[in-house]
């Protein structure tokens, strides 16, 4: 509780310089990574955060030190180098970028660690918090630390920016801007920079191993909530910085198990466990493109499709004897999936009802009957007419398509072919008797 | 930069000893050939016989073995202006996040210049070019929720805000419906009648013919290029085709045909 209060009122005067730092880098973070995500190149912005392992190690050793700023520039140096290099030789011929990033992740990586093994070693060399890069050491950050990433998230922001048309231009469609005469080469060389300099702020936050899920969890996480470029900028902007100041909260606030000592809980980690939480939050629950939103739009269209398949079956038994009001059956109709269920819910919605004598169609069930029907039809003389579909293939063709036909199809197909609007058409194929049993209901 | 600028180029694209390779294996030799202005002008050839390749050229997009293109008599930088493209749709991730007045709108980029962002004239001369295709009811339609023939409009939507004099197509009625092929067709003209040139790759030899005025025959080297009456010859479509098959029942077709009427 006290825990909370300290938190909410950013009495701490550390607590405030990490959730702050924390936050600016989500939203650079965000922004960058819906750029790097649309350009595919946010796998390499891991093999430049691998890459700033050694990096930092290469600093230690030249500058002997350990002053942060050296470090980070030193992680900066070799990140950029590894990008120039991921860029040279995806130019090859039989080089796959896919193995050239994996390559370049896992050698950096490897120099990395033999290296910060021998700075650890060196004598007299304090254990210089090399470790603290591999996996980020957000609680140790201090004011200036803080200072420097709000400074590069500045930079980084201003720059998408005032050129988000061109990146954009980029991003799409790289054959038309190098036609328009855009610099194509230093364009994609810009954006390099900004993941670098995204990934090289993030270094001591989060680390090496995992900044890379900074740059790709709220970009992909914001591509569910809109499909326009600018908001979806935004909404990962925001969603980083979500993450951020949630996950550090998190870990200012829970109680340290008394095993890590007085270490707490791992800030990094847990900034990227939300920044994960919101993305399957994000993939389910979105409107439109989530998938509980696609599960209820299909279900939905399950549900139109089994009752306007009862009331057709039962308008085309009726047909011929010329009474829509007569009762019937379910069990007469088996020649498609009726079931009790869908005939109650067609009871439900007053389209059928029952009485002694067995169902029979409501004045709003034949409406919507007759309507489903000539629907049907229309389509199937149509899809005769102008497709060439054989009459003994149509129904099943016409299945597919009649449930969604707009009313202005409708009234198109009903121009084309002639019909007038209050007619019903003939089936252009003999109705299937229904399964064995009685027709009608006695 | 306006059509009416400069009267009379008589050659919009000169290909002087055009040699292309990818990984050192050729696939357009020693092409030479010059095309006037003010017509519509189909790349026609089998698969693999450099047809993109040549357009691809003529945009800088290839690096060049040797030879070289010019455009109205100049390198491509000076006149990138009076060049309009269609690339093939396949070309990109239609999933991305903009509409289709977005992507017509970066037709106007190169005018626009650095920084600076499409302002009202833009737009306004963005939605006239998706009228012009008959796409501006779904101008801000997510691209990826629009049908093959609408993503092809969109396309040539965004190059005619491009306000060029030449325009190279690559493929623009590959896999389109009756629909978009009518109304491509429609643009094709109206471009024609404003003075400006289109060179398409074409792969359908049935309308070649009717489609367009001049043809350059192409298999890796240049078979024939000229007015269709005089070059869209069965001599000439055999040496262009010549022993693969599966197109000779179209070739033959597109001879019996003949000219249309």
């Amino acid at each position: 509780m006290e825990a909370w209060l300290r938190l909410v009122t950013l009495q701490d005067a550390n607590t405030r310089v990490v959730l702050l730092g924390t936050m600016v880098l989500g939203v650079a973070c965000g922004v960058v990574g819906v750029l790097a995500g649309l350009r595919r190149r946010a796998l390499a912005g891991d093999a430049v955060a691998h890459a700033a392992l050694p990096g930092v190690c290469v600093a230690y050793f030249a500058f002997g030190d350990g002053h942060f700023g050296t470090l980070l520039l030193g992680a900066l140096a070799v990140g950029l180098l590894a990008a120039a290099g991921i860029s040279a030789a995806r130019a090859v011929p039989r080089v796959k970028e896919d193995a050239v990033t994996a390559i370049a992740i896992g050698g950096f990586f490897g120099a990395g660690l033999v290296l910060s093994r021998m700075a650890q070693d060196r004598p007299g060399g304090h254990r210089a918090g090399l470790d603290g890069f591999i996996f980020g050491k957000a609680a140790s950050m201090v004011a200036s630390d803080a200072w420097t990433i709000l400074a590069v998230a500045a930079v980084v922001v201003f720059v998408v920016a005032v050129l988000r048309k061109e990146f954009t231009l980029l991003c799409f469609d790289q054959s038309f801007a190098v036609g328009l005469g855009w610099p194509v080469r230093w364009l994609d060389q810009l954006l390099m920079l900004l993941v670098c300099l995204c990934v090289v702020a993030g270094l001591p936050a989060v680390g090496v191993v995992l900044v890379v899920a900074l740059l790709v969890i709220p970009a992909a996480a914001a591509r569910f909530w809109t499909h326009r470029i600018r908001t979806m900028l935004v909404v990962a902007a925001f969603l980083g910085a979500i993450s951020a100041l949630v996950g550090t909260a998190v870990s200012a606030i829970l109680p340290a198990p008394a095993a890590t000592g007085a270490r707490g809980w791992p800030t990094g980690p847990l900034v990227v466990l939300v920044a994960a939480t919101l993305f399957t939050v994000s993939l389910l629950a979105a409107p439109d493109r989530g998938l509980v939103a696609r599960a209820v739009r299909a279900w939905g269209m399950r549900r139109r499709v089994a009752l306007q398949h009862l009331l057709r079956d039962v308008y085309e038994r009726l047909e011929a004897a010329g009474d829509l009001g007569a009762a019937w059956t379910p069990l007469s109709l088996s020649r498609k999936r009726v079931d009790g269920v869908v005939v109650a819910r067609a009871r439900a919605a007053g389209l059928v009802q029952r009485d002694a004598e067995g169902w029979r169609l409501t004045d709003r069930g034949q409406a919507e009957a007759r309507r489903v029907v000539r629907a049907h039809r229309l389509w199937e003389l149509w899809l005769i007419e102008h497709a060439d579909i054989a009459p003994d293939h149509v129904d099943r063709d016409a299945d597919e398509l009649e449930h969604v036909l707009p009313p202005s199809v409708l009234a198109a197909l009903e121009a084309r072919l002639r019909q007038g609007a209050a007619t019903m058409p003939a089936s252009p194929h003999p109705i299937m008797p229904a399964a064995p049993g009685p027709g009608l209901a006695p | 930069m306006s059509t009416d600028a400069t009267p009379a180029d008589p050659v919009s694209m000169e290909v002087h000893d055009l040699t292309v390779a990818y990984q050192r294996r050729p696939v357009l030799w020693d092409v030479d050939v010059s095309l006037p202005t003010g017509q519509l002008i189909a790349i026609v050839g089998p698969n693999g016989a450099g047809k993109s390749t040549l357009l691809r050229a003529a945009l800088g997009l290839v690096p060049l073995a040797s030879g070289h293109v010019r455009l109205f008599g100049k390198p491509l930088a000076q006149v990138r202006d009076r060049v309009g493209y269609v690339p093939q749709r396949e070309s990109v991730d239609w999933d991305f996040p903009v509409d289709a007045l977005d992507v017509v709108l970066m037709g106007r980029s190169g005018r626009l210049g650095w920084i600076r962002r499409p302002g009202r004239a833009d737009r306004e001369l963005a939605m006239t070019c998706l009228e012009q295709v008959g796409m501006s009811a779904l101008a801000r339609r997510q691209i990826g929720q629009l049908s093959g023939g609408q993503q092809q409009r969109v396309f040539l939507a965004r190059a005619l805000a491009q306000q060029a004099d030449l325009y190279l197509m690559d493929e623009p009625f590959a896999g389109v419906d009756a629909a978009t092929e009518r109304s491509i067709v429609d643009v094709l003209h109206q471009l024609r009648t404003q003075g400006r040139t289109v060179i398409a790759v074409h792969h359908d030899l049935q309308t070649v013919r009717s489609y367009f005025d001049h043809v350059v025959l192409l298999n890796m080297r240049l078979v024939a290029a000229g007015p269709v009456d005089r070059v869209f010859t069965p001599e000439n479509l055999r040496r262009t085709y010549g022993g693969r098959l599966t197109v000779l029942d179209q070739v033959a077709e597109a001879v019996r045909r003949g000219p249309e009427p």
